[in-house]
């Protein structure tokens, strides 16, 4: 099936010059793919653990604890006000430093998380910093009216955030959600500074030996725009399926 | 409840769909006390984390501080830079942003579209890629007739970085005249205002005001970005920290620099972040 | 109207912060009575609603409900809620349950009550306010009118042996105000005990045993609503009606 396919990208790039070598080149094709799986991969594992975070975070910050809460908010003001990739850096370089390292079946040293792992771990927090603040407000733009109803009917204070509180904050929260969750996606391209071999590295790769670099940026952003856009279809998706009818949040 | 204002997330891209409402964030603590406490809790933390490890050095080697201080002139000086890329960028983006957004409610069926595909692409496309795309794309120099422009890498760094903050202020620019209740455009048109008419004394000035906070919030986000032009070979602060590292060559210096240099974009970024809040809850209150 | 009160209110004040909202508040209601408060705005009727159910705490006195002490820091909210239903003047019907789900989940999730027996009943109290047909209606896709009725069904699930409702039409068009008011005629005439914060003087003088005029945070006069309507004694008690009436 993929044999046509090949075909008109190897004619494209002899008659034309556009070389599109992920297309024939079993070699680039791999490397391209291994890319896109990584990069897949990434974005699903941040975005499970920046809403962690985010749940967590928020939960803490409706806490009687004071520390709990200035804590929180502190996290949340330095992740959101510092450059995302310095905090890859500062992680990657910085609080690795500090680790202990293991030895490696080859007698190495290697380190205890590798670039992979830390880029999971900053984009997590990263976006989980926003996620807070998301999930907060959603809590907070559930009417109090509803809450006492809750209360007046005797449920109690967990029955009251679990049945009513929780299921209407996050109706609220989704769109916005959305949002957040899409820009992790994007801003994953930044683990190609700490070596990780997501997509933007695979295809640097391949250019840099193919020549192929106005090709390879084309194809390039498209991919990332078709990643953004299954989310997106995704959210969308998830977003109609919890619409209450009537309700207008 | 409450209408919710579009575009009031910072996120890098801006929403295209209501977001929650401006938060209200932290009013019972984040004043510019917490700003303090971060910058300078952050920095002696880190600075004695690294110390406390390099107790058992056995060579006498430079204090930390004293090995900051030395390379902190040169950083704070690709600070600077950073900065001024930040605002070369969000004047450019912001001026073809604004005329993209107004193409997007063009009457012209095909600039209307046109102007909507470029936004949602350079949109939801990630900045690093854009970035590689005109570093590499661009020619090093541009020739208009007999007169020859060289084309430098950090000012094609600064048009990489301008096209997504164009696409989100077209975004920002289309959501505020949104914003602006139909019906003022039905009445302004009842008094037989033109259509230019309407949009520039009528509707843009209304919308205006919803404008800035997001604006601002994009502004934020962009400084942050300006470090991914250490990415494409361009020396900023980030480039810089990096050199002063591998020059000094010493493990238990790079949670105090790195510190440092997030410390700066900090100081830099909180004061946008909260000014904007403000802004935002006074747009709210107004309208 | 002999027998022991089920409600005793005695000398009941609050304030938040610095505002009184009720000062010295005593009142008796016996089962199977109906009791209007009326009054301005602004006169604390629906604060006193409220700390009958324990939503607000009384700054000073006492509420007693069937023997419960309301105001005792120790209390069991969930008996008391038992006991008392309330109804709000915006309805609060949770708006991502639909309506046979809103009426039935508290008597399971609280109650313990079995599944099938919670909806059962559910479809019973939907016919008896006569919106069987809108069981699997969201909120959002009721009227004002229906909305409250459902929340009253959802009150009345919980086998309350009181019911409060508070100024339950006043968001209501004229129209869809005359189906809850005949729905809570209707409970009132079963003998259910309750007590109604209202601005419908013509409902109340219908329906009441007794009548509160409340002014300030105060009681300024009570009696059968032919003592409050037709010979009312205090000046404020004319003034008020002769504005509303």
């Amino acid at each position: 099936m993929m044999e046509p396919i090949a075909r008109w990208f190897k004619w494209l790039s002899s008659t034309h010059g556009l070389n599109y070598s992920v297309f024939f080149d079993n070699y680039d094709q791999t490397l391209f793919l291994k890319g896109l799986q990584t990069t897949i991969f990434l974005s699903l594992a941040c975005i499970f653990l920046s809403i962690m975070v985010g749940l967590i975070g928020a939960w803490l910050q409706g806490s009687r604890l004071r520390a709990a809460r200035i804590g929180t908010a502190m996290f949340v003001q330095f992740f959101r006000n510092t450059p995302p990739l310095v905090q890859l850096a500062f992680f990657y370089y910085a609080v690795s430093s500090l680790l202990p390292t293991l030895t490696d079946q080859f007698g190495a040293q290697a380190p205890i998380i590798n670039n992979l792992g830390w880029a999971i771990i900053s984009f997590s927090l990263f976006a989980g910093a926003f996620n807070i603040e998301i999930f907060r407000s959603g809590i907070e733009a559930v009417p109090t009216a509803m809450t006492e109803a809750a209360e007046s009917l005797g449920y109690t204070r967990f029955q009251i955030y679990r049945i009513v509180v929780v299921p209407i904050a996050f109706r609220i929260c989704l769109p916005s959600l959305g949002n957040n969750l899409v820009n992790l996606v994007k801003t994953t391209t930044l683990a190609y500074a700490i070596g990780v071999p997501e997509l933007l590295y695979a295809s640097a790769q391949i250019w840099s030996e193919a020549m192929n670099v106005r090709e390879m940026m084309v194809l390039l952003l498209i991919t990332y725009v078709a990643l953004v856009a299954v989310l997106v279809g995704l959210m969308q998706r998830w977003e109609r399926s919890l619409r209450i009818p009537g309700y207008i949040a | 409840m409450k209408a919710l204002p579009p575009n009031s997330l910072p996120v890098l891209l801006t929403p295209t769909r209501p977001a929650l409402e401006p938060l209200p964030a932290f009013t019972t603590f984040v004043q510019s006390r917490a700003l303090a406490i971060i910058l300078v809790g952050g920095f002696i933390l880190s600075c004695g984390i690294s110390a406390a490890l390099s107790a058992g050095a056995t060579q006498p080697q430079p204090s930390i501080l004293d090995v900051l201080l030395k390379w902190a002139p040169l950083i704070g000086g690709g600070f600077l830079f950073n900065i001024a890329v930040s605002i070369a960028s969000m004047a450019i983006g912001t001026l073809s942003g604004v005329l993209l957004g107004l193409g997007q409610i063009s009457p012209s069926r095909p600039i209307a579209k046109i102007s909507w595909f470029l936004t949602q692409f350079f949109r939801n496309s990630p900045w690093l890629v854009l970035l590689f795309f005109v570093m590499f794309l661009l020619p090093f120099e541009l020739k208009l007739g007999s007169l020859t422009l060289p084309l430098p890498a950090w000012f094609k760094a600064i048009i990489g970085l301008a096209l997504p903050v164009m696409a989100n202020v077209a975004e920002i620019v289309r959501g505020g005249i949104k914003s602006i209740p139909f019906s003022q455009w039905e009445s302004a048109e009842s008094l037989a205002f033109s259509r230019r008419q309407i949009l520039w004394q009528i509707i843009l000035p209304q919308a205006f005001k919803r404008m800035i906070p997001p604006w601002m919030n994009l502004y934020a986000i962009l400084t942050m970005a300006t470090t991914l032009i250490s990415v494409v070979g361009i020396q900023d602060s980030m480039t810089l920290t990096k050199a002063a590292l591998v020059a000094e060559g010493r493990l238990d210096l790079y949670l105090p620099f790195y510190t440092m240099l997030l410390l700066m974009f900090f100081a830099y970024c909180y004061p946008i972040a909260r000014l904007t809040q403000s802004l935002e809850r006074r747009v709210a209150v107004k309208f | 109207m002999l027998g022991q009160p089920l409600i005793e209110i005695d000398h009941v004040e609050k304030s938040f912060h610095n505002t009184v909202v009720l000062r010295d508040i005593s009142m008796k209601i016996t089962k199977g009575e109906c009791a209007c408060i009326i009054g301005p705005s602004g006169s604390g009727k629906s604060t006193l609603l409220r700390c009958i159910n324990a939503l607000v705490p009384v700054s000073r006195g006492s509420i007693i409900v069937d023997g419960i002490q309301v105001n005792d820091p120790n209390l069991d909210k969930l008996a008391l809620r038992r006991k008392v239903g309330i109804v709000f003047q915006q309805y609060n019907l949770f708006p991502h349950k639909t309506a046979i789900q809103n009426i039935a989940m508290a008597p399971i999730n609280v109650l313990g009550r079995p599944k099938e027996e919670s909806y059962e009943r559910a479809r019973q109290l939907l016919a008896k306010v006569k919106l069987s047909e809108k069981a699997d209606a969201y909120p959002g896709e009721l009227s004002g009118g229906q909305q409250q009725r459902v929340a009253i069904a959802r009150s009345l699930a919980m086998n309350p042996l009181v019911m409060l409702f508070d100024e339950v039409t006043a968001a209501l068009d004229p129209e869809t105000k005359k189906e809850v008011l005949f729905t809570i005629r209707d409970l009132a005439a079963e003998g259910m005990t309750c007590i109604l914060v209202t601005h419908e003087m013509g409902f109340a003088s219908e329906v009441a045993d007794h009548v509160y005029f409340t002014d300030g945070g105060m009681i300024v006069e009570s009696g059968t609503p032919t003592d409050i309507f037709k010979a009312a004694q205090n000046d404020r008690t004319r003034a008020f009606l002769s504005q509303v009436l």
